[in-house]
């Protein structure tokens, strides 16, 4: 999909160039956009360093790991198929905290190990389980408390504040996680009723 | 809205006093753990360069042709009459399907109006707030070969659209249209 979307948005651009008479414009284009995107990416590296090394710090300490203990109530009404005991259990914290600390290279494996638990709770069978689709569902709506690159972003385009943005992407997160897990409820609850009748 | 800008300011500065005593406390070596965890960072900054380059050499063209303008020019009406920019509307549409993708989008849309506008502020927030759908599905259910997905795709999607709607009510609360 990302593939068509790609080549439309290029080939569209050039044809409207023809008929605008923009060829100029676009031949700049070309060679400003991809220095750009360098440029940005140089950008990134002051701010991904930072950021990963202190949060390195944080998991050696074990400050994440005394994170994911506070959150174990709330996780245990939220997946209530999931044993407490289980170690899916454990997985799908670590996931979500390195999730919420811009940690996404360490947040995937972890959650990979999360699917294999719940599916082999789930006996072993190619289908999603109720806790899957929840797991999944808290994961593409995400929780962000540091939003790394952003803050890189808008530094780079000399904002007076870049920060100013944390707490309202923090809000803004927070609603939507809490939205898709009502929503993945209802939906569970309602599929389950017609299961009954 | 004062109390919000003064959250989002002490929050980066406490998490970085709490997790240097937590490490000091606990005994660990914190610079050199530091700079072990931060050689990951220049490695991740590195990999990404192919993926923005390819999309911002892209959203150039279609910019710098004046397609974008012709499109966003037959929404804006009726966008605009729900208060929602334009402008914004190219990153709504790229979030679900490619993180890099909606990135390259943010960082034009923040060049072009500046950090501190209102579509700056909008599409840091859209961008922070909502993670890649599509690129989420495929990498947790293909990894464990999970064939039948439910209810995953189309409640992902509604949580992105509910996410997408909910920065701009957010950001248009906290900071005004500006």
């Amino acid at each position: 999909m990302i593939n068509i979307i790609w080549v439309a948005m290029t080939v569209i651009g050039i044809v409207f160039a023809m008929v605008n008479g923009r060829m100029e414009e676009v031949n700049k284009a070309v060679f400003e956009g991809a220095q750009e995107a360098v440029t940005l990416c140089i950008g990134f590296i002051s701010v991904l360093v930072f950021w990963l090394g202190l949060m390195r710090i944080a998991q050696t300490s074990g400050l994440l790991d005394k994170l994911s203990l506070l959150f174990t109530p709330l996780m245990k009404k939220i997946f209530p198929d999931v044993p407490a005991d289980h170690p899916a259990l454990g997985y799908i914290l670590s996931n979500m905290i390195a999730n919420m600390f811009g940690l996404g290279n360490a947040a995937t494996p972890l959650g990979i190990k999360a699917m294999e638990q719940l599916k082999v709770l789930n006996g072993g069978r190619n289908e999603a389980s109720r806790s899957m689709v929840t797991f999944l569902v808290i994961n593409t709506s995400s929780i962000t408390i540091i939003p790394t690159t952003v803050l890189a972003i808008r530094m780079n385009y000399g904002s007076v504040s870049p920060a100013e943005i944390v707490l309202p992407t923090i809000i803004t997160s927070l609603f939507a996680t809490t939205c898709a897990v009502l929503i993945d409820r209802y939906m569970y609850n309602r599929k389950n009723r017609n299961r009954v009748k | 809205m004062q109390i919000i800008s003064t959250v989002s300011l002490w929050l980066i500065p406490i998490i970085i006093v709490a997790v240097l005593l937590h490490g000091t406390w606990k005994r660990v070596p914190t610079y050199e753990i530091f700079v072990e965890g931060g050689k990951e960072g220049i490695k991740i900054a590195v990999s990404i360069i192919p993926f923005l380059v390819g999309m911002l050499v892209a959203i150039s063209i279609f910019r710098a042709s004046g397609a974008l303008e012709f499109f966003v020019g037959l929404l804006r009406p009726f966008l605009e009459f729900f208060g929602i920019p334009a402008e914004i509307v190219p990153l709504a549409f790229l979030r679900p399907i490619s993180g890099n993708a909606a990135l390259g989008v943010t960082s034009d849309l923040i060049a072009t109006y500046g950090p501190d506008s209102f579509v700056g502020r909008l599409a840091s927030v859209m961008q922070g707030s909502t993670d890649t759908t599509f690129y989420i599905l495929t990498v947790y259910f293909g990894a464990v070969g999970i064939k039948k997905m439910g209810n995953a795709l189309k409640i992902g999607l509604i949580a992105d659209f509910i996410g997408i709607t909910a920065s701009i009510v957010i950001v248009t609360l906290i900071f005004g249209t500006i």
